[in-house]
């Protein structure tokens, strides 16, 4: 599933998270573009004006975020593969379309580039909006695909993943990162450029050339028992995504006892406190939800025998614990840590959560000691 | 007694046999059939992609014999704006109310106008919300009764009604900005002339086009279709005068 890269293609550029996403957009097939300035995602949108006119796809800055996603559910409805980005403020916006590319079965690619809120909140970065992407990504019985890279090159990986899944379960698939990594540089190796998956679209409203009958492209359903079909066919699909596409890294979680669970950004600083909680004799590890939907409940439940404490960390007040705890379903005590406002977790402090825990396991088990 | 037959009409092969949802006497019928005839006289039907609103015509895609796209109230245009530049060879039209595009989607029918997108905007101006009920549209005149104006609209609350096609005519992107109305057969004609006029315009690429289209609301006007006629004349002619206002190359 991961894009092929030549030799050639793992020499290594160093490029922002929110270029190299881009650029991997374009190198998965990426056709159209539309996008809406707001920080920090704007190196994303000034990329793709570079460079799509020389790809010969269309790029727009549209009036508002949410004629851009109107825009993008026009490209999709045609058979195009097609994007948008912003960042937190925006994305509320667009949820109109993004219910109706979901109502009408659209693939397309929404990233969010989170930023701290509610409100107009600040431009640093934060995962506060992991509950809208699961949970509220629009109106209406539906979710999107939810994928969260941790690096600048798994934001390069991801990309041609998610237009795949888009066009192969026929749903918006959002990319959920934040302005950390849209906005730091590293060392990417970028896929090789025309290894974009073809997808045949016959259900697209592109003119039927007098070759077909007319396409519709539609999530209206005024009789009742037809509308409810639809929404059942739609989660018969997110049954096989559940299925088939859960996505997760494990860290030293074989014999872990304490495992983290965090995505994106605190996975990182998470997995430096895993190894200073090592070097202190505490079994801890790491498991990070690359598919935040689908909920990666597999692994953790594989974890659950052997952990006296799942802590889940983020960058808000705590949104992802509550699908943790749902799997986890009160067997073992389920921790929560988080900072906000921009600001990332220390190691350190994440490290002082978790020997807060393996301190409170140790007294509970030796009540006499 | 069949040899005396003689066929006048017939349905455009651009419209699909399915029945109308509209009212009976209401002018939708005539403005799909005016689009039909103009896609079969151009010979466009395969190429054509119609984007339908929400409101009244929110099947329109259903009536139309080429591909169609419903859009979000009043986003038709972003719709139309992103086929369009996708798919340069395609002919794309938005067919859409008074409160779809003058109000909800004011923002998207004046930035796909000013970019000069070539695309084709059928408005139907019937100064009333129709699917909902009757409400008050962006485009009910002064004094008129709907159902959220029960004591009239009024200045002070509600504004003045906005004179959709006379504003577009400011943007340099325009190609047509005109104004026809479904009242009388001679009307009937200069609209479709119009509405002929629009798709040309953008199968030559010249960009964005306009036809207001002045309608009927027997439903909500609480009139007869007859009587719908003559409230059209008396009250939304002075207000909203026909012609063209703008159009390039001419």
């Amino acid at each position: 599933m991961a894009p092929k890269t030549t030799e050639k293609a793992t020499e290594k550029v160093l490029m922002k998270g929110n270029e190299a996403l881009a650029e991997a957009a374009l190198r998965a097939g990426c056709e159209a573009y539309f996008g809406y300035p707001i920080t920090p995602q704007n190196e994303l949108a000034a990329y793709m004006s570079k460079r799509m006119p020389k790809e010969g796809g269309a790029y727009l800055q549209a009036e508002s975020e949410v004629a851009a996603i109107n825009m993008v559910y026009g490209a999709a409805a045609s058979g195009v593969r097609t994007m948008t980005s912003t960042s937190s403020p925006g994305m509320s916006l667009k949820s109109e379309g993004i219910s109706y590319l979901a109502g009408a079965d659209l693939p397309a690619v929404i990233v969010n580039v989170q930023r701290g809120g509610p409100g107009l909140g600040g431009i640093q970065p934060s995962q506060s909006d992991y509950w809208q992407a699961t949970r509220a990504a629009g109106h209406g019985d539906f979710h999107p695909i939810v994928l969260a890279p941790s690096t600048v090159q798994e934001m390069a990986d991801t990309i041609h993943i998610a237009f795949d899944l888009a066009d192969r379960y026929r749903t918006p698939v959002i990319v959920l990162v934040d302005g950390m990594l849209g906005q730091m540089m590293e060392p990417v190796a970028l896929p090789e450029p025309g290894g974009a998956t073809v997808v045949e679209k016959p259900w697209a409203a592109n003119g039927h050339q007098d070759k077909r009958p007319h396409n519709t492209i539609t999530s209206l359903f005024l009789v009742a028992d037809d509308l409810e079909a639809s929404n059942r066919a739609r989660f018969a699909r997110y049954e096989d995504i559940k299925r088939n596409e859960q996505r997760v890294e494990e860290y030293r979680t074989e014999d872990a006892e304490i495992v983290l669970v965090a995505f994106g950004a605190s996975a990182r600083t998470s997995r430096t406190a895993v190894d200073l909680a090592r070097e202190a004799g505490i079994k801890a590890g790491l498991l990070r939800p690359i598919t935040l939907v689908p909920f990666p409940v597999d692994a953790i439940e594989a974890r659950i025998p052997q952990a006296k404490a799942f802590l889940s960390v983020e960058m808000n007040m705590g949104q992802m614990v509550e699908d943790v705890r749902l799997v986890v379903n009160g067997r073992t005590p389920v921790e929560f840590f988080g900072r906000v406002g921009g600001i990332i977790p220390a190691p350190t402090e994440i490290l002082a959560a978790i020997e807060r825990i393996a301190g409170d396991d140790a007294c509970a088990k030796g009540g006499d000691a | 007694m069949a040899t005396d037959t003689k066929v006048f009409g017939g349905r455009p092969h651009a419209l699909t046999d399915a029945p109308f949802t509209y009212c009976p006497g209401c002018t939708h019928g005539i403005s799909h059939r005016l689009i039909a005839e103009v896609l079969d006289e151009l010979g466009v039907e395969g190429r054509a992609i119609a984007i339908a609103p929400v409101g009244c015509s929110v099947l329109a895609y259903e009536f139309f014999n080429c591909d169609g796209i419903q859009a979000a109230h009043g986003r038709a245009p972003a719709v139309a704006c992103a086929v369009a530049r996708t798919h340069p060879d395609a002919v794309v039209f938005t067919y859409q109310g008074d409160g779809d595009l003058a109000s909800i989607g004011a923002a998207e029918m004046v930035h796909a106008a000013t970019r000069g997108d070539n695309i084709v905007i059928i408005f139907i101006n019937n100064a009333i919300y129709g699917m909902t009920g009757g409400q008050l549209a962006p485009t009910s005149l002064l004094g008129q009764v709907t159902q959220t104006s029960p004591y009239g609209r009024e200045v002070a609350r509600d504004g003045h009604p906005i004179r959709v096609v006379e504003m577009l005519s400011t943007l340099e992107g325009v190609a047509l900005a005109q104004r026809v109305a479904l009242d009388t057969p001679a009307h009937i004609r200069e609209a479709k002339r119009a509405i002929k006029r629009a798709f040309e315009n953008q199968i030559a690429g010249k960009g964005f086009s306009i036809v207001e289209l002045l309608s009927t609301c027997p439903t909500n006007w609480g009139l007869s279709p007859a009587d719908s006629f003559t409230w059209l004349q008396e009250n939304l002619l002075p207000y909203y005068p026909l012609g063209v206002y703008k159009e390039i190359d001419k």
